[in-house]
């Protein structure tokens, strides 16, 4: 026999401007089944990827070839050293070689980086950045904070949105990346390790609801513990058990996701921004026979 | 380059081609320059990104759905409450005879083809629920006489003895609507009617809720035994407490709910890809699907980690020429 059950299970949830706090409005179309608010995400993604192409960015400006050999560096680094061989300035001589400070933090760029398909790598970075600052507020005041006052709640909603926002970004960047074809002249490990930032991120983002504490985390743990039993994943990890839950959601996973942003950017800046496809040959440096080495 | 090209065979010609290309591609740019500002760039995309994500705070919030607890399902449906509980006594529950990580059974357990990389791991959180769920919780009562000598009872009773009480047991309370009340005495049950009489009065309490994730310790932060008890419940009656909720909120795994979220609010369209599988043949109806979901999403996103070096498709963007809208300006002025 059906039984009703209410909703309204009580404790008022702080409202924003709009409230969201309603039954949601779900579209069937064949056997796929979508929330309102699921839909609008997705084509507010498309609509920023369309967006992106087509807007006309702003109007670069110029600058002459820069005097200095990018390599010159690394010859004075040589240089300076006492002769001595150490393994300190082998590690100099290295960094100094493969990101001398023009490259790690230019001020020029090739002209053909000129759309806004460019600023999704940015945007994603910076969306991470508030995520992890408003993730320091709600560990700071510990997992029963957010439920119990408004300032908690509204840092919390300052949490998620800004995760909507990292999330959409770095998808609509993933697109972008891959219609640039941008793993082209020995970029691959940067399109892997960002395919890694990706995967890794969705693991964050699944431990960050079963560490809710709410109607939420308890029904997501439930659900999930079956896939991560099949795979053996189960073994390790207890999506049921809250504390290890969150331990991971706060520190394992954010500092692998950290790790691999930022191998992920300094490959972007060793390498250069990739080449449009079919860019013009003379545009292009024939590759001298030992350089060819290095940059595989 | 000078090779003499004529005695070369034709893909031979194009792979060294697309290596010198590649080779070229990972050069030193030395065509036109922009003046550019990484620094000045990043801040403004953090202003602008920090003032977004405050002001969908403050227009939209977020979610707090208080959680389910024991007390109200046990108050909401009586019967239900323990019929479940009847069904972890009997080792008969989903909990009961999931198998690893959780305890040696096989009910859950999930392969693909021959191969159950859940059986091979063991048991990791060993999870005995007619202990965990009834008689331990109820062990933590105060001194009730009755109830004290309903324990001893069960508890030095042989299998096929305590099988034949929750037998009988079974036949009075199975027929029941979740929402009844249960009876106080069943003929033939043994101590069964008031070992499950006292755990529902425990439960509508909320005393089961605390003693189901105490463990025995003054610290706790782990929810196994609660929430696989009342997980019980959604696995095996269609309209249990949290499974009206559930469904009406659309979170079911054959309602796409991995994406969904209470409320109004977005979830986790990012999870579209791993949700559809489970709509599909034959994951929409087999023992295996978790396990075939995981394979077949290990394999896409190894797909896409290696997409670089996969014939074809590392080529799609070439064919498709969207990177002519991107590049359009240096396209303009610098022709084929
Ligand atoms: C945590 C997530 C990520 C962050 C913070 C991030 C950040 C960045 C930044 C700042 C750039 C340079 C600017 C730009 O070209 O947009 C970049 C470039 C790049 N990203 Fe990501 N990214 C992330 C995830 C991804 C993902 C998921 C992919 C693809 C699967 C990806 C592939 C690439 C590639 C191939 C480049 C090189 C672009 C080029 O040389 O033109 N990234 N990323």
């Amino acid at each position: 026999m059906p039984t009703t059950v209410s909703l309204a299970t009580g404790r008022p949830a702080a409202a924003g401007a709009i409230n969201l706090n309603h039954p949601d409005h779900y579209f069937h179309w064949g056997f796929v089944i979508i929330s309102l608010a699921n839909l609008v995400v997705i084509v507010v993604l498309i609509a920023l990827f369309i967006a992106a192409l087509l807007v006309p960015f702003m109007k670069p400006r110029p600058v002459p070839a820069p005097e200095v050999d990018e390599t010159e560096p690394a010859v004075r680094a040589q240089a300076a050293a006492t002769g001595e061989p150490t393994w300190t300035g082998a590690v100099r001589r290295l960094g100094l070689r493969f990101l001398p400070p023009a490259k790690l933090l230019p001020d020029y760029q090739p002209a053909y980086v000129a759309s806004w398909a460019y600023v999704f790598g940015v945007a994603t970075l910076t969306a991470l950045m508030v995520v992890i600052f408003s993730g320091l507020a709600l560990a700071f005041e510990g997992p029963a904070w957010w439920h119990i006052s408004s300032a908690g709640h509204f840092v919390n909603s300052i949490h998620l949105w800004a995760v909507e926002l990292f999330m959409g970004f770095m998808t609509v960047h993933l697109w972008f990346k891959f219609w640039m074809a941008s793993w082209r002249g020995h970029r691959q490990a940067t399109w892997m390790t960002g395919v890694l930032c990706f995967l890794v991120a969705i693991f964050e983002a699944f431990t960050g609801y079963i560490s809710q504490t709410n109607f939420d985390s308890q029904w997501i743990a439930f659900e999930a513990k079956d896939a991560f039993a099949s795979s053996g994943i189960g073994a390790l990890i207890n999506p049921l058990n809250f504390g290890q839950a969150v331990m991971l959601h706060i520190s394992l996973i954010p500092a692998a996701v950290l790790v691999l942003v930022a191998v992920h950017v300094l490959l972007v800046r060793v390498h250069g921004v990739a080449p449009p496809i079919e860019a013009r040959a003379e545009h292009l440096s024939t590759p001298a026979p030992d350089s060819a080495e290095v940059a595989r | 380059m000078s090779a003499p090209e004529a005695q070369v065979p034709a893909h031979v010609d194009r792979r060294t081609e697309a290596r010198r290309r590649a080779a070229a591609e990972g050069q030193p740019w030395r065509g036109p320059l922009r003046h550019y500002d990484i620094i000045k760039e990043a801040t403004i995309a953090f202003v602008v990104v920090a003032v977004l994500a405050v002001a969908l705070a403050a227009l939209f919030s977020s979610p707090d759905q208080p959680p389910v607890t024991l007390r109200q399902w046990a108050n909401a449906q009586p019967a239900g409450f323990t019929q479940v509980a009847l069904s972890e006594l009997q080792g008969t529950s989903t909990s009961a005879t999931y198998g690893p990580p959780f305890n040696g059974q096989s009910g859950s357990v999930q392969s693909l083809g021959p191969v159950s990389i859940q059986k091979l791991l063991g048991v990791a959180w060993p999870l005995h629920p007619d202990l965990a769920f009834v008689i331990d919780p109820l062990s933590t009562l105060p001194t009730d006489p009755a109830l004290g000598s309903a324990i001893r009872t069960w508890e030095s009773a042989g299998a096929a003895q305590q099988k034949s009480w929750t037998a009988a047991y079974a036949k009075e309370v199975g027929k029941l609507g979740l929402g009844a009340s249960i009876p106080s005495r069943v003929s033939g049950a043994g101590p069964v009617p008031q070992l499950l009489s006292s755990l529902l009065a425990m439960a509508r309490t909320g005393a089961l809720d605390a003693a189901l994730v105490s463990h025995g310790t003054f610290y706790s932060s782990d929810y196994t035994n609660a929430i696989m008890f009342l997980g019980d419940s959604a696995t095996s009656q269609d309209h249990s407490y949290w499974n009206e909720i559930v469904t009406a909120e659309h979170l079911q795994g054959s309602q796409w709910g991995v994406m969904n979220e209470t409320g109004s609010w977005p979830g986790q369209p990012w999870l579209w890809l791993y949700s559809m599988w489970y709509q599909v043949p034959p994951m929409n109806s087999s023992h295996n699907a978790d396990i075939l979901v995981v394979a077949i999403v290990t394999i896409l996103s190894l797909a896409l980690l290696f997409l670089p070096f996969i014939p074809g498709l590392r080529s799609i963007p070439k064919w498709v020429p969207l990177h002519r809208v991107i590049w359009r300006e240096y396209y303009r002025q610098a022709p084929r």
